[in-house]
């Protein structure tokens, strides 16, 4: 069985679609989690690969299926943070014995296939259908819920890894030489690192709207909150340190006005989840989250950066392309998990959904009223990769969690948990899901 | 000190006229628009058959800008911290290009003001174009 990407086919990407001809009749119903470790040391039961396995097992054992009741996966096969292994670099040989191995050495290391994942998951016995999507799990949740309605599969795993090597965060390759070829020197000869693109919209919208970084700091203590109450990350795990006011605003710069808050630490990590129909959802473990709408942003920027005014359009319009063909407004949102992995266009993408009545320039007012779970307006329940690192997951399984009342000490108390909406990652380009308890 | 640049097939234009001072841009003659960075295709009408290079006038004004102070490049690690501007050319102000300001004080950025290119030498002694604001 040769896996390729998804069609294009696959994605909502236009305004006007109507509502999604599957809503509410796709459910997720299981989730899994590996640990996470802050870098890779170079054991087998800590690979990328191990931990792909282990939380897929664990998305299987919490849906209470039967492993050859599964008949399709959908994975995102670049696990990388920004790290790769060094081409001279020989691997492990007891990493190398303890998998089955594919062609490509660096399968279950540095990268993943269908293929090396059912070679070492004997027990998935019946899928017949599997499928890559790029990057991130927002777009490999779209994809897993497109084959599901399509009748493609009917119990489907997803799943995404990451894996973090030594070193420092993108300090190797073409940043180590002095030369580069000529058409990445046309962005990258002036060494901005990656939060400079969205450190620039937030300038743009601080001058624009009379705000200032200081004004970001609710969000920041609110996210690594919920990230300590938040089991599976990364900082509840290794480094349960709540954040003060004065640790945001007197840290160091990286790309000003982005200090090293406002940027996710990268580190390893694995989820899974578990998508079937809502008809067969009726019969396992947990109850069903129902997928009300899924949409794609493939917006492009014109130049080599996003202009404020082209942010805030294609957030405007990714929300109104949520509601369409979710079938629902802003105020049918008991809470949102959008991207925040840079904490600075966490605002643009509420304020693009119109959380709570908030327009364009509101949502830093916004966030010095209550945004807790506790409160009636929930900001980023999950805390985000703010609270538990770089996954670009955990919106997705909060809001699953939230829907399920198994959120443990991150349940919103102040609403009930009824409709939410999580994706990322950039305000151009993105995947978004709509969740809900009930499927109607 | 910028690192140096290898210009490849379809840079090439683009880097060969910054070494004569010029700077030119890649345009689509028949949606008559400007792109930057260049690409095989222009990202209106698809099609490659019609790109060709045009010279700018070399004017601009700094749409915005920020301060590097983590600078994943080795060769840019010592001049921390440091301006990154996007320029907005008069020609285009759909065309963005960098510039690290030479002159400009750190943190210190003039946004909207009008700026000249400036052809600057990189470690391999390539000319990259460069920004300065206009007195
Ligand atoms: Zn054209």
């Amino acid at each position: 069985m040769a896996t390729g990407y998804a069609p294009s086919s696959m994605y909502r990407s236009r305004e006007g679609m109507g509502i999604w001809e599957h809503k509410g009749k796709v459910a997720a119903v299981g989730v899994g989690h590996s640990p996470t470790e802050r870098r890779w040391d170079e054991r087998p039961e800590t690979s990328v690969g191990a931990w792909s396995i282990m939380a897929l097992r664990n998305a299987i054992a919490d849906a209470g299926v039967e492993p050859d009741h599964i008949d399709g996966i959908v994975i995102v096969p670049e696990t990388t943070t920004g790290a790769f292994w060094p081409d001279d670099k020989p691997l492990p040989q007891d990493v190398i014995n303890a998998f089955v191995q594919t062609d490509d050495p660096l399968d279950g290391v540095a990268k993943l296939s269908v293929e090396w994942l059912l070679k070492n998951m004997p027990e998935l016995t019946n899928i017949n259908y599997s499928v890559y999507a790029p990057v991130c799990m927002s777009n490999a949740l779209n994809v897993a819920a497109q084959a599901v309605g399509d009748g493609l599969a009917h119990t489907v795993l997803v799943l995404k890894a990451w894996h973090n090597l030594e070193g420092r965060y993108y300090q190797g390759g073409q940043n180590a030489q002095d030369a580069i070829g000529g058409t990445s020197a046309i962005r990258s000869l002036w060494g901005a690192p990656a939060c400079y693109g969205t450190a620039l919209q937030f300038a743009e919208y601080c001058r624009k709207y009379g705000k200032d970084h200081d004004m970001m700091t609710p969000f920041i203590i609110n996210s690594r909150r919920n990230g300590l109450m938040f089991p599976e990350g990364y900082w509840a795990q290794h480094r349960p340190e709540e954040l003060t006011p004065e640790d945001y605003q007197l840290a160091r710069w990286i790309a000003k006005p982005a200090n090293l808050f406002d940027n996710d630490i990268p580190i390893m990590c694995a989820a899974s989840y578990l998508f079937t129909t809502a008809e067969r959802a009726k019969d396992m473990k947990q109850k069903p989250v129902y997928v009300l709408n899924h949409v794609d942003s493939d917006a492009v920027p014109r130049g080599l950066t996003p202009t404020l005014d082209e942010v805030e359009a294609e957030c405007a319009l990714t929300g109104r392309k949520i509601y369409e063909g979710a079938g629902i407004t802003a105020a049918d949102l008991s809470f949102e998990n959008m991207y925040d992995g840079f904490t600075q266009f966490h605002q643009f993408h509420l304020e693009g959904l119109g959380y709570r009545g908030i327009g364009f320039g509101d949502a830093l007012d916004f966030y010095q009223t209550d945004i807790s779970i506790e409160g009636p307006n929930p900001v980023s329940p999950s805390g985000g990769n703010i609270g538990s690192g770089r996954s670009r997951f955990w919106m997705h399984t909060d809001s699953i969690q939230q829907l399920q009342g198994r959120a443990g000490g991150r349940q919103i108390t102040g609403v009930n948990a009824e409709i939410g909406v999580s994706g990322g990652p950039m305000p151009l380009g993105g995947n978004y899901t709509v969740w809900s308890a009930t499927p109607d | 000190m910028k690192q140096g640049v290898i210009p490849d097939e379809l840079t090439a234009p683009f880097w060969s006229a910054a070494n004569e001072s010029k700077l030119v841009i890649q345009n689509c003659s028949r949606c008559d628009r400007l792109q930057h960075p260049p690409a095989q295709d222009c990202g209106q009408c698809k099609s490659g058959e019609n790109l060709e290079w045009k010279e700018m006038n070399g004017t601009g004004h700094i749409y915005n800008y920020g301060v590097v102070h983590d600078c994943p490049i080795r060769l840019l690690q010592d001049d921390q911290p440091f301006n990154v501007a996007v320029i907005m050319l008069d020609d285009d102000p759909g065309i963005q290009m960098y510039s690290h300001l030479p002159g400009t004080p750190v943190d210190d950025v003039p946004v909207g003001a009008a700026v000249e290119v400036v052809f600057e030498k990189s470690a391999n002694g390539q000319k990259i174009p460069e920004w300065k604001v206009v007195n």
